[in-house]
């Protein structure tokens, strides 16, 4: 594989850029397969990279029904945290962060990681103390976090409302300074590259239509381009869980939700950092082309749509303008929806089902994107080993009827409870 | 924007309505003994498919009563609205 580097930059330069290598290939299925994945979006694609890399399997195929990056890797707003409260999200997520900072080196591709800091506001006394104690969860599992006090805030935001007479006045602050965004693209892009380098088939434009399931073991997978056979498949399909999973008779924890970002035109400079609201489901940052970058609520009934519907993104706004009053003068340019997998207690599961050979990693909610490596690289070691890592065993989908739910926040289908 | 039928007041927006969910969920019979599947199958698991679904709202800035709505989840077209107690022909 060609390597990215300033020197062949240059070199290439002398041609116009016409010769450089493809990113990927675009095979023709092969009659079988070591692993198949389905869904080139950033966990499959991440799954695969680390089935080839760290298991050394590299008979892999990614099938994806649109192309890849086309779904919610290239419909989100970027964040990277790791702020959670309870181990199993926090070791989970810290242990993806650690990969966020290598990434751009790993993947011989610029992802553009930006440790920027994730500020929660918090907007009452309660409120600071419940982050007080999130904060030190945090720490005692190696994790950063400051609290910050309101002047704090001020002297890092000082654009957001902190007039005296406001509904939600700003008392405080949670911050990750670690945390930050990265180019959802290129993450995309970049593991597909590498995985590619290392022999997995990206296969585009081929639907699953069925799958074949002999003695409660899965053979393979019927396609818009052919049967493919496998003894190992991962389902990777965020929204499209639980089409996938009727085909195969499972009935799962997870219903499909619509969630709508948007982003303003762009700016000069005026906002460092990712910026929760607290009173709210609200955030908020500023890409590097200077456009505010923001999201909140599900639209709150089941939908396949991946388009929104405006008295959601009026809410969404609203809450914005309260926290960030100079907001209301922008223009909004885009405005754009995709579908999640949202689990029933708002944390994912990845585990191994009643069908040997069948894998599931799915119910990301809100927090996809963030843990696309860390999602990518357990997914591949339950795959490769059968058996789930320890970073994954809490989220494992028997633990709805066994009760042991993860209560991290309760943000799962029915967010108006929470 | 969705415009709902309720079956009480007529035409009104989405912004008067929350969301219940699936109104095809029942609640297993407390007269028999309940498995811990049944428990899971009505407190979690759902099928939540694209297409035709059938759904509970709730007029809740109207006349507060529960609705069920058929509505297409990849369209957002609504077909049919039915009251909560209503037998719904499939």
């Amino acid at each position: 594989m060609q390597k990215y580097s300033i020197f062949n930059l240059v070199k290439n330069a002398f041609s116009n850029h016409e010769n450089w290598d493809l990113a990927w290939k675009d095979p023709t299925p092969k009659e079988e397969y070591d692993v198949v994945i389905i869904g080139g979006g950033g966990h499959g694609l991440a799954t695969a990279y680390y089935l080839a890399k760290e298991h050394n399997i590299t008979n892999v195929a990614i099938i994806e029904k649109g192309w890849i990056g086309g779904g919610n890797v290239g419909r989100n707003t970027t964040i990277i945290r790791s702020n959670y409260m309870h181990d199993e999200n926090g070791l989970f997520s810290e242990f993806g962060m650690d990969l966020w900072r290598k990434m751009s080196q790993d993947l011989n591709y610029n992802v553009m990681f930006s440790p920027r800091g994730i500020i929660n506001l918090a907007h009452s006394d309660a409120q600071m103390n419940a982050y007080a104690r999130r904060g030190n969860s945090m720490r005692l599992n190696g994790i950063d976090a400051v609290l910050l006090n309101r002047e704090q805030v001020k002297e890092i935001i000082p654009m957001a409302d902190f007039s005296e007479n406001v509904r939600f006045p700003i008392f405080g602050g949670l911050m990750q300074p670690s945390a930050g965004t990265a180019r959802h693209d290129a993450v995309a892009w970049g593991y597909a590259r590498q995985a590619d380098s290392m022999g997995v088939d990206i296969i585009q434009n081929c639907e699953v239509i069925g799958f074949d399931v002999v003695a409660g073991k899965i053979k393979g997978i019927r396609t818009s381009r052919g049967n493919i056979k496998s003894k190992k498949i991962g389902l990777c399909v965020a929204g499209s869980t639980n089409i996938l999973a009727e085909k195969l008779n499972m009935t799962l924890p997870i219903e499909t939700h619509l969630l709508q970002a948007c982003v303003s035109e762009p700016v000069k400079p005026v906002l460092d950092n990712v910026v929760t609201f607290g009173a709210g489901h609200f955030y908020i940052s500023q890409s590097d082309k200077g456009e505010m970058v923001m999201g909140g609520d599900l639209d709150g009934y089941n939908s396949y749509a991946q388009r929104g519907n405006l008295p959601t993104l009026q809410h969404v706004l609203t809450e914005g303008i309260a926290m960030m009053p100079f907001l209301s003068k922008l223009k909004m340019l885009r405005t754009w929806g995709g579908i999640m997998d949202m689990s029933m207690d708002g944390s994912p599961i990845i585990d191994k089902t009643h069908i040997e050979g069948l894998y599931l990693n799915c119910g990301w909610c809100y927090g996809g994107f963030k843990a696309t490596p860390a999602s990518g690289w357990t997914f591949a070691h339950t795959i490769a080993q059968d058996r789930v890592h320890e970073l994954n065993a809490g989220y494992s989908l028997d633990r709805f009827s066994t009760g042991h739910l993860i209560d991290e926040k309760g943000l799962g289908t029915k967010t108006w409870i929470s | 924007m969705l415009y709902i039928n309720c079956p009480h007041c007529g035409m009104r927006s989405q912004n008067e309505f929350s969301y219940g969910g699936d109104a095809s969920v029942k609640r297993p019979s407390l007269n028999k003994e309940v498995s811990d599947q049944e428990w899971d199958n009505f407190v979690y698991n759902r099928k939540s498919l694209r297409g035709k679904h059938l759904e509970l709202w709730q007029h809740i800035s109207g006349c507060r009563q529960w609705i069920k709505v058929e509505r297409d989840t990849s369209t957002h077209e609504i077909f049919r609205t039915f009251k909560a107690d209503e037998e719904v022909a499939k």
